[in-house]
């Protein structure tokens, strides 16, 4: 047998460095895997939807808050003029109702506060409804709690493409510059080593990385959460690899000249941060002015997380989500190319 | 091809380099022979390292001929890289590979050559073959890279400045490597600024300062070249012992100090 057998084909050393370099950072193995979890755990409980919330009222008088007691959505409590005052200030109660001069009823609350403007109303039909008001018309409510709609739904396909991009940026950049610092490109362009092995082993590598990118947060969400992955695996495994190569291609134009550290973490920030705020990671980019929509659609983690949540939450299929795609892969033969022509080798 | 040119492992012609206004290269002409090693002594800043660079293929130079074994970088770069050896002067390993597992890595670029556990041998690390780069201490560093650059089995070895920062052991050590190596009948070119290691290493000299050759030829010859023009040494020097490569140097280079 041949010692180039007995060692391996160069792509397989090249990729099997990546893997040693990342397995033995124990810090990078956990921001890969257990904070995506803290993470979608933590927004998860935060924001879970709660049963419909008792609201806390206050009145100094009795016959006002008897009325009130009908309504069973609202907690009252019967306190002394001053106490119900300050009851309200220091946001223990959210509405104080006070009998005023002549029979009329004032109510104090904060109209900013949705809670305070619900109490209000739900206060005033109870009261009505004791002075003997009676509805024009019957109705009755269905409740509608579907797994789909919820807020953990909407931010763990953001969580996906956040983890997604800002893995495959750090971990690609971080380890090329820091070869450079070391020489070690140089040293590598020394050997007879392909420049395609050598930038195909971070690609190969960070596919490697995606399935534990991907399953950890859409795993856990659904297992804890019930989160829905309504479109095909397939398609969401095409969607996910593209991501990685685009970012994986953007990671390589950030870190192709840098010869610092600190130089690629001022860029990395700089490509980042505009994709942290208007790409709809926690809360929807539609909030944007209709102005600059063009420009937030064509951020890459912008089509990522559409398509994301086109595909988790309404079973979209690659054809429904050919724009997003469309313009990964353009950021994708775009960088790349860039990245190729302005790549320092030493 | 004549024999001259089949001897020749290595031959520079009128090399010229420029980095913005500084001339780092101007005129050099160099003619290595097949199995012999050939030192390139120099100051700081006298342009040794970039001329073992524009040899290895790692810069482009701005005029000037360079043939490799008889080729040249433009046309036959791969070919060339399968049968050179080379170390750098600052190169740091990646820390969290194991010593065999950065050999096998510079291994599977090569077509051929020695197994990683045969060139661990031979470099003497057998006990730190699992140890992570990051545990070895600079002379076990500084063979690991020598290592690598003897894994693709290469008939010509660019070194430049080996044994920079090693303690006497370490560099002895070092010294008896190139040595072994240079028994099998290959080439070496290395780079350094500690004359006694020209003197115990190389078959010829060049002395380089300020981008040229100022001085060429075996230790020995500009040892006696030295004696014959009678200059330097002070009379202390003469009575106390016979002038060295070292003595040759500082009378060519001057006695001031130089800055990288």
């Amino acid at each position: 047998m041949s010692e180039t057998s007995s060692v391996g084909h160069p792509l397989i050393q090249l990729i099997l460095v990546r893997i040693r370099e990342f397995t033995r950072e124990p810090e990078a193995v956990f921001w890969t895997i257990f904070f995506p979890i803290v993470l979608t755990a933590g927004l998860g409980i935060a924001f879970r939807n709660r049963p419909a919330d008792v609201l806390q009222v206050v009145t100094p008088s009795a016959t006002i808050a008897q009325a009130l007691r009908q309504e069973p959505s609202l907690n009252v409590q019967e306190l002394s003029e001053q106490a119900a005052r300050d009851a309200l200030r220091i946001g223990k109660a959210v509405l104080l109702v006070e009998p005023g001069v002549a029979g009329l009823i004032v109510y104090r609350y904060d109209d900013t506060n949705p809670d305070g403007r619900t109490a209000r109303m739900l206060a005033d039909r109870a009261v009505q409804r004791a002075r003997g008001r009676v509805d024009p018309v019957a109705s009755s409510d269905s409740l509608v709690r579907e797994a789909g709609s919820r807020y953990i739904d909407f931010v763990v396909p953001g969580l996906v493409g956040l983890g997604i991009m800002s893995n495959t940026l750090w971990g690609v950049g971080f380890s090329i510059v820091d070869s450079r610092r070391r020489k070690l490109i140089k040293r590598l362009m020394a050997t007879p080593m392909s420049r395609t092995h050598y930038l195909l082993s971070h690609l190969f590598w960070r596919m490697m990385v995606l399935v534990v990118e991907v399953g950890v947060p859409v795993g856990f969400g659904s297992l804890a959460f019930g989160v829905p992955v309504r479109g095909r695996l397939i398609d969401l495994i095409v969607i996910c690899v593209v991501t990685s190569l685009t970012f994986s291609a953007l990671a390589l134009l950030i870190a192709s000249r840098a010869r610092t550290i600190e130089g690629v973490s001022g860029l990395m920030n700089l490509a980042q941060v505009p994709m942290w705020i208007f790409s709809g990671v926690f809360f929807s980019a539609e909030r944007f002015p209709g102005a600059v929509q063009p420009l937030i659609r064509l951020l890459p983690l912008t089509a990522v997380i559409d398509a994301l949540r086109a595909h988790m939450l309404q079973g979209a299929g690659l054809l429904q989500l050919a724009p997003q795609l469309g313009t990964l892969a353009a950021w994708l033969v775009g960088s790349f190319t860039v990245a190729l022509k302005l790549f320092r080798w030493r | 091809m004549s024999e001259i040119e089949t001897l020749s492992a290595l031959r520079v012609r009128e090399l010229r380099k420029k980095f913005q206004d500084v001339i780092a290269i101007d005129n050099i002409e160099l003619d290595i022979r097949a199995g012999e090693c050939f030192g390139l002594l120099g100051p700081n800043g006298a342009g040794k390292t970039t001329t073992i660079e524009i040899c290895e293929g790692l810069t482009e130079p701005d005029s000037g001929d360079v043939q490799v074994l008889g080729r040249r970088w433009a046309t036959d770069a791969s070919a060339l890289r399968q049968r050179l050896g080379i170390q750098l002067q600052d190169t740091q390993l990646s820390d969290k590979l194991t010593v065999v597992e950065t050999l096998k890595l510079f291994r599977s670029f090569f077509k051929q050559g020695p197994t990683p556990s045969e060139v661990i041998a031979l470099v003497q690390l057998e006990e730190k073959r699992d140890a992570r780069v990051v545990t070895l201490s600079g002379g076990q560093k500084q063979r690991l890279a020598l290592a690598c650059a003897l894994v693709g089995g290469p008939e010509l070895l660019f070194l430049d400045e080996p044994t920079t920062g090693l303690d006497p052991q370490a560099r002895r050590q070092v010294w008896d490597l190139i040595e072994e190596f240079r028994r099998g009948g290959r080439t070496i070119l290395l780079t350094t600024h500690y004359m006694e290691e020209a003197e115990r290493l190389c078959d010829r000299v060049a002395i380089m300062d300020h981008g040229k050759v100022i001085s060429r030829g075996t230790p020995r010859e500009l040892i006696d070249e030295l004696g014959r023009r009678g200059v330097p040494l002070t009379l202390t020097e003469v009575r106390t012992r016979s002038a060295t490569l070292e003595d040759v140097f500082v009378s060519l280079t001057g006695r001031h100090l130089r800055d990288e």
